[in-house]
Order: structure tokens, then C-alpha cells, then sequence
């Protein structure tokens, strides 16, 4: 078996934006993805940090095949995913699941509980009606529900219970690659903590590899081996999940880790701590991206767009502090 | 900590039960909640995932899900106004004005087929009365408040071309345009990055101040509670078990559930090898036993808790619990 299980390299997706009603015209190119490389090892978690609209869950949507890329390439166990045969994709397909971040429109509101977790596995049906049954209250018992939900149907769960529905539905094909986009902000500190606790010992039991994508930093922090934080359509800074949170590079990095929210009532905070506009993805700001939110700019980052290097072993970052 | 919150009840929610009639029985997803909320002031409401949150705020806007849901009991004086006795069409003039709810899933709140700024246009025309291009503006201009880039193009967006936390500030903008007395978020930051929630939580604490609007905060961040929220009410199966400053749920937690869900927050530093966490489930609101719904999870359950569900005591002057062993 290869160390890496998913690789990216120069990978882009770039959204039109038209104007017009009848006849639509591009007037501008959204560039949720562009040009990231990173590499997901076989049994880790690979955390995906950043700013709200950076393009984490665009990221997914590519690996996921939910979007067609726009440049570069994503290789699984090795091989490239854009040359796969009709055979290896449905096996790619049921192999890379996924819990998104909103827990009402990710399931059928008209389908049972047993059919929407037993789905991906009646898609590539593999198993007999019983022993789908059988997985189906397996995986379901495994989130914490009770097997009696087969036969009720998604809006009569709170937001919580249904995340543990689609966590469910992404364990019963025997998944490989599991994407969580914030899998657990919907739950409660304490199911929470329970949730995060089976995915590590799921990830144990049957060698899972995660892609995590979570605005918690305690989250990514207890779950991730490797990190990177994107902002704006780009990896700034990579590395050891242990390193990134103990020596944050990046300004953005820094200010994430600054701005965490107080755990008493008596550490409030008055400030907020960015200023500044987010960057206008239609109209990004020349240079380094984060240049007019960061209080360290410099001349050189209104004009030069910092490049990825190493800064310290296995911990790369963007920026012309360094 | 300075108290902001005036003396002025804006809110009184009393013996509120919402239940919901379903084939496998009626689940009591609201039994028996009673808070009240100052003018300026602002409540905390957390609990288990289930507990009733959501189904409390839909309640205090009679927009429980028909036809299995249904408020059955209390009263909700709004203003000072009985809420419960109102028709439909009072209502209509109530909701968005008076009391606003940011929904915890903006997708359910947002048209899919409409573009963002026809709904955020609307939604200003019905409270202001704006027109054409001062609609627009003012559109255009709710949307820079909440640090959504490039606004301009934005309003020509749909819901499914935008991020996330995106369409989570475009609903909050929503409920903020029309300056409700009584602003309900529920998970209203759950989709943005702490820069951008720190901005966000920061806006709403300045529009608060300037507008004296009441907020009631529905979340399962701590962080949240902790930075923001001047009282808290802490919700398991349907009833408020325990209320207090905010001071005192942190520094005093007296309900088992409170103390094991402090317990269960997960700190930014170190990394802990196994999480603390609850054990059990929490009980499946149709089938409630007689006595505490804790009572199977509870480290200090005695005999009379499968009884008899405790009454409310006072700890401290302003802080409460339902719990046997509290005393
Ligand atoms: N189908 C689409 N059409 C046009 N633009 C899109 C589309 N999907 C995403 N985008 C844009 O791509 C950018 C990245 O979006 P994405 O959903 O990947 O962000 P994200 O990092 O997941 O943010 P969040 O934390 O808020 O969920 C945003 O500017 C968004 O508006
Ligand atoms: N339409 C419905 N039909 C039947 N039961 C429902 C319906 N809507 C909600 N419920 C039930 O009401 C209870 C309370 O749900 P509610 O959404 O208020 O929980 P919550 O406290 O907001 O949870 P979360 O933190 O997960 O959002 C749940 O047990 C849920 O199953
Ligand atoms: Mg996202
Ligand atoms: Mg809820």
C-alpha cells in the first residue's frame, strides 16, 4: 500500500460570473480554487482551515467529483482520477464519502432513515436486502441512534440526531476517504466530544482517512495530523497539526489563533481583531492576498504575491516576513 | 462585567409546551419552559442536541412545523402584547418587526431560485418601504455590514454560488435590516472562520447597543455564551433545568448536565488523549419516564429521581435548578 493515499497538485476551480438576464456574458472569473498542493496520507487526518468563502468546501466538491476541476490533478492510491475507467470510478465513488456541514439539506427530506444510510450501498449493490439491513443498523448503532430510526424519516430528528444520520451514511460503504466538512458543529459539546471519539477510534479500527474541514480550532487541533490554512483560494501555511498550533507563521494563522473566542465570561473582549475587508474575489488585491487585512505589510507584499517555501522542517508558508 | 441590560421586560415566556403529534406518539419537544428577557439583554439557551432550542424560538413566532407541531399550552407575552391569541395575519406584522430569528439553516430561509438580492430586497421593502435604486443601496449596504466582499455582485448571486457562512450572514443581514426588538439566532455563526464570527458577534453587540434590541443566543459554543450572553438557560428534553448569570453557570454549575457539558468543552491548548463526554443517549421525547430525563446518565441519581421530577430551587439570588440533589 502507497504512504499517500490522495494527492493534489496545482489544482483550480474557477466559477464564471455572468451579467445580463437573456444573453449572459462572463465578466469575471471567481477563483474559489487556485492552485493548491497538498497530500493526504493513508490513516490521518488532513485538516482544512480558513476563512469563510476560501474555497474548503469547493475543494471537497472536486475530490468528491461534485465539480469538475478547472486545471491540475488528484491522484487516489496513486493513480491519476481523471483517467479512471468507468469500473474504477464507481469503486472511487463508493470508496470517498462524505458529511457536509449542513445536516437539513444534505438529506432527503421524503426518504426513511434506513434508505437514505443504506443508499450508497443499494447504489452499488453489493449486498442482499438482509445484510444491507443488518449494515444499516450497524452504522447507525455506531453514531449513537437507536435502530428504530430506520423507519422514520429525516424531520423528525433535531439538527444534531441528523448529523449522525449522514455520519452514518458516510461510514456503510466501507469508505476509504471520508470528507467532513464541519461534521460536528451542530452538535452539542458533549455528543460532540462522543462523535469525535468514534471517528478517532473508527479511524483506528478500520485505517479511515479523513479530510476535515472545520472553523473549530480545537476541533482540527485534536483530530488532525496535518494542517493548512487557506485563504482566498490558497494554501498560506502547512504542516504538522502540533507545530502549526504551537508556532503559527502566517499572520492570518496568527490572527485565527487570536481571535478564538474567550472560554469565561470574564476574558471577554471588547476589540474585534481584523480589521479590514475580506479580499473581493473578483477583484483580488494585487500582491500577497491578505496584504491589506495584515498589520506586518510590507511595500514588497502590495506588489509580490509570496510564494510557499519551507520555513522550519515539514512547515511551509506564504509569506515575505520570512 | 458591566450589567447592560435594562430593567424593561421585553418577553415573558410562561409554561410553554409545544408537542408534536406524530404516528409513533406525541413527542413533547417543548414541556413546560418559562424565561423571561430584559430590553438590551441578552439569553443564552443550550443544551443537548434534540432538547427543544429550536422548536422554543419557532414557538415565540408561532412557526412550528404544521401540521404535526403544535403549542398547546402556556403564554408568550411580547411587548406586553399576548402573542398566542393573535390571528395569522397579526402575526405577519409581528414577525420580522417586533421578533426576528435568524434560523439555524440558512438554505431553509433562502429561495433557491431567487437571486440574493431580490430576497434581502424584499425582505428590506416590507419593513421600510424603499423602492428601485435606494433599495438597492440599502441592500447593497446590509450586506457590507455583515463583510460579505464585493456586495455589489453579490445581490446577483443564487444561494448555491455562495459559501456557507456567506448565505449564513446574508440571513442574518436579513433579520438585521428590519430592527426587531427581539433578534433570535440560532447557531447563527456556526459556518465562520473565527476572524469573521469575531466581527460578526462584534456587529451585533454594537446594533444592540444602539437599538436596545434583545438577543436570544441559541448555540452549543461556550465560547459564544461566554463572550456575549448576560443570562443562561440551559435546556435538557424539552424544560429548562437550570438558569443563572452567566457568571454563575460558569463558576457554579449546579445541574449535573450543566457541569458534565462544561466538562465536555474542548480546550484550544494541549490535546487530551480521550474526550470527555456524557455517557447515553438522551431520551427519545415521546416515551419520557416520570421523573428527572437525566435520570439515566446522572453520576448522582438517587431513587426519588425516577420518580419525581424535582422542582425548581434557588441556589443563589437569580440562579436556579431542577434537581434533586441540588439541595
Ligand atoms: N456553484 C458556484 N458558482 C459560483 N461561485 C461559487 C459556486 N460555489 C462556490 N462558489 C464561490 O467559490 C468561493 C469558495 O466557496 P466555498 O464554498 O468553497 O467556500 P468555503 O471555504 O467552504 O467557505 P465556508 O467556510 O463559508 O463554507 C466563494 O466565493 C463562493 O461564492
Ligand atoms: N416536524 C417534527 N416532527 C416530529 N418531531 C419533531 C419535528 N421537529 C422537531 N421534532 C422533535 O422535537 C425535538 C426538539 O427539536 P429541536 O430542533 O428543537 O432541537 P434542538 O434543541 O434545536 O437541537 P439541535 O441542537 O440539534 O439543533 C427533537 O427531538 C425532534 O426530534
Ligand atoms: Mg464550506
Ligand atoms: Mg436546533
Amino acid at each position: 500500500m502507497l504512504p499517500l493515499l490522495l494527492e493534489a497538485v496545482g489544482l483550480k476551480k474557477h466559477f464564471p460570473v455572468t451579467e445580463g438576464l437573456v444573453y449572459q456574458r462572463v465578466v469575471g472569473w471567481i477563483k474559489a480554487v487556485d492552485g493548491i498542493d497538498f497530500t493526504v496520507k493513508h490513516g490521518e487526518t488532513f485538516g482544512l482551515v480558513g476563512e469563510s468563502g476560501c474555497g474548503k468546501t469547493t475543494t471537497s466538491k472536486l475530490i468528491l467529483l461534485l465539480e469538475t476541476k478547472t486545471a491540475g490533478t488528484l491522484r487516489f492510491d496513486g493513480a491519476d482520477i481523471h483517467g479512471f475507467n468507468s469500473t474504477a470510478l464507481k469503486r472511487y465513488r463508493a470508496s470517498v464519502q462524505a458529511v457536509f456541514q449542513d445536516p437539513y439539506s444534505s438529506l432527503n427530506p421524503r426518504m426513511r432513515v434506513g434508505d437514505i444510510v443504506g443508499e450508497p450501498l443499494r447504489i452499488n449493490n453489493v449486498l442482499s436486502a438482509s445484510a444491507l439491513k443488518e449494515r444499516v443498523e450497524e452504522v447507525l448503532t455506531q453514531v449513537g441512534l437507536l435502530p428504530e430510526a430506520i423507519a422514520r424519516y429525516p424531520h423528525e430528528f433535531s439538527g444534531g440526531q441528523r448529523q449522525r444520520i449522514a455520519i452514518a451514511r458516510s461510514l456503510a460503504p466501507y469508505s476509504r476517504l471520508i470528507v467532513l466538512d464541519e461534521p460536528v458543529s451542530a452538535l452539542d459539546v458533549s455528543i460532540r466530544a462522543q462523535i469525535m471519539n468514534l471517528l478517532q477510534d473508527l479511524q483506528q479500527k478500520l485505517g479511515l482517512t479523513f479530510l476535515l474541514i472545520a472553523h473549530n480550532l480545537a476541533t482540527v487541533r485534536y483530530m488532525s495530523k496535518q494542517v493548512a490554512i487557506m485563504y482566498t483560494g490558497k494554501i498560506v501555511e502547512m504542516g504538522e497539526s502540533d507545530e502549526i498550533f504551537t508556532h503559527p507563521l502566517h499572520p492570518y494563522t496568527q490572527a485565527l489563533f487570536y481571535a478564538a473566542l474567550p472560554s469565561h465570561p470574564r476574558h471577554r473582549r471588547e476589540e474585534s481583531p481584523l480589521i479590514g475587508e475580506v479580499p473581493n474575489p473578483l477583484n483580488p488585491p494585487p500582491g500577497c492576498l491578505f496584504h491589506p487585512r495584515c498589520v506586518y505589510a510590507k511595500p514588497v507584499c502590495r506588489a509580490e504575491e509570496p510564494l510557499l517555501r519551507e520555513e522550519a522542517p515539514g512547515h511551509t508558508v506564504a509569506c515575505h516576513l520570512y | 462585567m458591566k450589567q447592560m441590560a435594562d430593567d424593561r421586560l421585553v418577553l415573558e415566556v410562561d409554561d410553554l409546551k409545544t408537542y408534536f403529534f406524530t404516528r409513533w406518539g406525541v413527542v413533547k419537544a417543548v414541556d413546560g419552559v418559562s424565561f423571561s428577557l430584559r430590553q438590551k439583554e441578552s439569553l443564552g439557551l443550550v443544551g443537548e442536541s434534540g432538547c427543544g432550542k429550536s422548536v422554543t424560538a419557532l414557538s415565540l413566532l408561532r412557526l412550528v412545523p404544521q401540521p404535526a407541531g403544535r403549542i398547546v399550552g402556556g403564554k408568550i407575552r411580547l411587548l406586553g402584547e399576548e402573542l398566542l391569541s393573535k390571528s395569522e395575519r397579526e402575526m405577519r406584522k409581528v414577525r420580522g418587526r417586533l421578533i426576528s430569528m435568524i434560523l439555524q439553516d440558512p438554505m431553509t430561509s433562502l429561495n433557491p431560485v431567487f437571486r440574493i438580492g431580490f430576497q434581502v430586497g424584499e425582505a428590506i421593502q416590507m419593513h421600510q418601504g424603499l423602492r428601485g435604486k435606494s433599495l438597492w443601496d440599502k441592500a447593497k449596504e446590509v450586506l457590507r455590514l455583515v463583510n460579505i466582499p464585493a456586495p455589489e455582485a453579490r445581490l446577483r448571486s443564487y444561494p448555491h454560488e455562495m459559501s456557507g457562512g456567506m448565505r449564513q450572514r446574508v440571513v442574518g443581514a436579513i433579520a438585521l435590516s428590519c430592527q426587531p426588538a427581539v433578534l433570535i439566532a440560532d447557531e447563527p455563526t456556526t459556518s465562520l472562520d473565527v476572524t469573521i464570527q469575531a466581527q460578526y458577534l462584534k456587529l451585533l453587540r454594537d446594533i444592540q447597543r444602539e437599538s436596545s434590541m434583545s438577543l436570544i443566543f441559541i448555540t452549543h459554543d461556550f465560547g459564544i455564551v461566554a463572550q456575549m450572553c448576560d443570562r443562561v438557560a440551559v435546556m435538557y428534553a424539552g424544560k429548562i433545568v437550570e438558569r443563572g448569570s452567566v457568571l454563575e453557570i460558569f463558576d457554579c454549575p449546579t445541574h449535573p448536565y450543566t457541569q458534565a457539558l462544561l466538562a465536555a468543552v474542548l480546550p484550544v491548548e494541549g490535546r487530551p488523549k480521550r474526550l470527555f463526554s456524557i455517557e447515553g443517549q438522551p431520551p427519545s421525547l415521546h416515551d419520557l419516564p416520570p421523573g428527572c430525563p437525566f435520570y439515566e446518565r446522572c453520576i448522582r441519581r438517587r431513587d426519588r429521581c425516577r420518580e419525581n421530577y424535582p422542582a425548581e430551587v434557588e441556589v443563589s439570588p437569580g440562579h436556579s435548578v431542577n434537581c434533586w440533589e441540588a439541595v
